[in-house]
């Protein structure tokens, strides 16, 4: 095999556009590819997804492999895996970058294992090591108690990133690349499964992955009424409102709110948390967050290590006071 | 229905934060002092997978677990539950693995169990969270996997699965053998009966060395990582929370606020 050169981006599409993670990925893969001093390629799989070529050229590719075909309208691991293989041995890349997705989870791994390299799920943050120039991919690890930089010194370097955690370019409409159509050369045969039905989740409101801002209760919070007095603080700040396992177990909310190790991963721009003390496999789900705030009546609680901004006291006299407050200070 | 469950012993990932503790010399974890291990929480959905099986329509359900130093009674958990054997690839050699010579040993394992018609695998494990073993077992295997799963309906040489995905879920069906990595919402675990308890403690674990299924030691553990550790670190946090106080609770909420919209976090 040639030398490996060169970073491409997995690019997951979401009604006919390019996903938010996919934006991210060739920001941050536009900045590895400068360092290497090479090129940056991304790759679009699907059906009907040749138009995106260009969108991803504007958000900083200099080439894209399109592989369009019907059969890879939904994502099945043997597939994907089969198509991937074929790109991955045409590109050879040195970086393979994936989103830290339900598709992402499922694709690297496998292609990870199949060209006998390895893979790091779920990073924060990615960079070239100037000596060796070797791929660091720092991720967390025991559940958010720890951060761990892994390297591999086989080819293609395969990581997932988390979503929200890079920046993606503005895009340049006028920028130029190169668009390479692959066959997809699939034998049905070969694909073991078959997607019977996708089911959307019911959810009212913001989606808790995509909220700016989440409020977010825990054993605390002692039922559902509690959960309403967070709602509205949520609804007010235009946020999502979660829950540690207890409030889950105790169906005060539903089970897809919880956020934690068994739970969702979230980094919103803001997380308030109520009433929780803050354990490893809670922040293992949300330690991503950029500002933390913490109302807890016990000053001792894990959360204000986490914490930047945090209150001492009975939320249910606070946080009432906090949200009036609030009210006020966004209307003036 | 035959089925295979890869289940492993960690640090108890609910034990206090602040009793986590690294060793920045040799990059490694210190277990804590006085926490006692457990099964893996994410395996322990996939035992629990493979019961609810079982009870609907019988089957034998085996536990694989590879480790050094595996505390009996921790790693029989699976049997109390209700699983019907225990293969323990114990060995130093297997100590310090990755994703790869973990699935690659587990893979070789399950070879040798032979008879097999569904794998679980929880979906990553709450040591590393590496997230890879099960596709790794299924990759080696030549199997069809299907990861983040949370029902199971086998039937006719095929299984009806729900898989977790970021808009909801998918309904996806799968021909027999497969691999299947199982997410919590399968349903929380059972606890062991009294009942399962005492079979368990009658019941040994078969324990398999290396050689016994075939590999060598540079294939497994430390030696047959195919990624390295460079650095271990506990992110430094503690000290930077500014505390916002009042004369009683309602004006500490409300200064709260007044200080969030001051430093523009809102």
């Amino acid at each position: 095999m040639a030398e490996n050169k060169g970073v491409l981006i997995f690019c997951e599409t979401k009604e006919g556009k390019l996903a938010a993670i996919a934006t991210e990925l060739l920001g941050c893969g536009r900045k590895l590819a400068d360092d290497l001093g090479q090129e940056l390629s991304a790759v679009l799989v699907g059906s009907g997804v040749s138009e995106l070529a260009k969108e991803a050229i504007a958000y900083g590719a200099d080439k894209v492999y399109v592989v369009d075909d019907p059969q890879l309208k939904d994502y099945q691991t043997d597939s994907y895996v089969s198509v991937m293989e074929k790109v991955v041995g045409q590109a050879a890349p040195r970086i393979l970058l994936l989103g830290q997705t339900s598709l992402g989870r499922d694709l690297a791994p496998r292609l990870a294992f199949r060209f006998k390299t390895a893979a790091s799920l779920g990073c924060l943050e990615l960079a070239i090591d100037p000596q060796s120039k070797l791929l660091l991919q720092t991720k967390p690890v025991y559940g958010g108690n720890a951060q761990a930089v892994f390297t591999t010194d086989s080819f293609p370097q395969i990581a997932t990133v988390r979503a929200k955690t890079m920046t993606p370019l503005e895009p340049d409409p006028s920028r130029k690349g190169e668009v390479v159509k692959v066959e997809a050369g699939l034998d049905p045969s070969a694909v073991r499964t078959k997607v019977l039905e996708k089911v959307a989740e019911k959810i009212t409101g913001i989606k808790l992955e995509d909220a700016e801002v989440i409020v977010c209760g825990g054993r605390g919070i002692g039922g559902a009424e509690g959960f309403a007095q967070l709602e509205e603080l949520a609804k007010l700040l235009k946020g999502a409102v979660g829950a540690t396992r207890p409030p889950c177990d105790n169906e005060w909310v539903p089970a897809g709110a919880q956020i934690g190790l068994t739970g969702k991963i979230v980094a919103p721009e803001l997380y308030i948390a109520i009433a929780l003390s803050g354990s490893s496999q809670h922040m293992s789900g949300c330690s991503g967050s950029k500002t933390i705030v913490a109302i807890n009546k016990d000053p001792e609680a894990n959360i204000f290590r986490e914490a930047r901004f945090g209150l001492v006291g009975d939320w249910k006299k606070a946080l009432p006071a906090f949200t009036e407050k609030l009210k006020e200070l966004l209307a003036g | 229905m035959n089925m295979i469950v890869c289940i492993k012993q960690v640090i108890d990932p609910e034990a206090p934060p602040a009793s986590f503790k690294i060793d920045p010399v040799g990059n490694k974890v210190v277990p804590p002092q006085g926490v006692s291990p457990v099964i893996d929480p994410y395996a322990e959905y996939g035992v629990e997978a493979a019961l609810k099986i079982k009870d609907a329509q019988g089957g034998k359900v085996t536990a694989v677990s590879l480790g050094a130093n595996q505390l009996r009674d921790i790693v029989k958990k699976p049997l109390a539950m209700g699983a019907d054997e225990l293969i323990l690839l114990e060995d130093e050699a297997f100590d310090g693995g990755d994703s790869w010579s973990t699935a690659y040993a587990l893979a070789m394992a399950i070879k040798k169990i032979g008879e097999y018609d569904i794998i679980f695998c929880g979906r990553e494990a709450s040591d590393w969270n590496a997230g890879q073993v099960g596709s790794g077992i299924a990759e080696i295997l030549g199997l069809p996997s299907v990861t983040l799963v949370k029902k199971i309906e086998p039937a006719g040489g095929k299984a009806k699965l729900e898989r977790v995905t970021d808009e909801g879920y998918e309904v996806v069906e799968v021909s027999l053998p497969c691999l299947i990595t199982v997410s919590n919402e399968i349903g929380e675990p059972r606890y062991p009966t009294i009942k399962g308890i005492m079979g368990a403690k009658k019941k040994e674990p078969v324990v398999w060395k290396p050689a016994d299924i075939g590999v060598e030691a540079s294939q497994i553990g430390a030696q047959g990582r195919h990624i390295k550790l460079q650095k271990l670190f506990q992110p430094a946090r503690e000290g930077k929370c500014e505390m916002v106080a009042g004369e009683s609770p309602e004006e500490a909420g409300a200064n709260l606020a007044a200080k969030l919209r001051e430093v523009k976090v809102l």
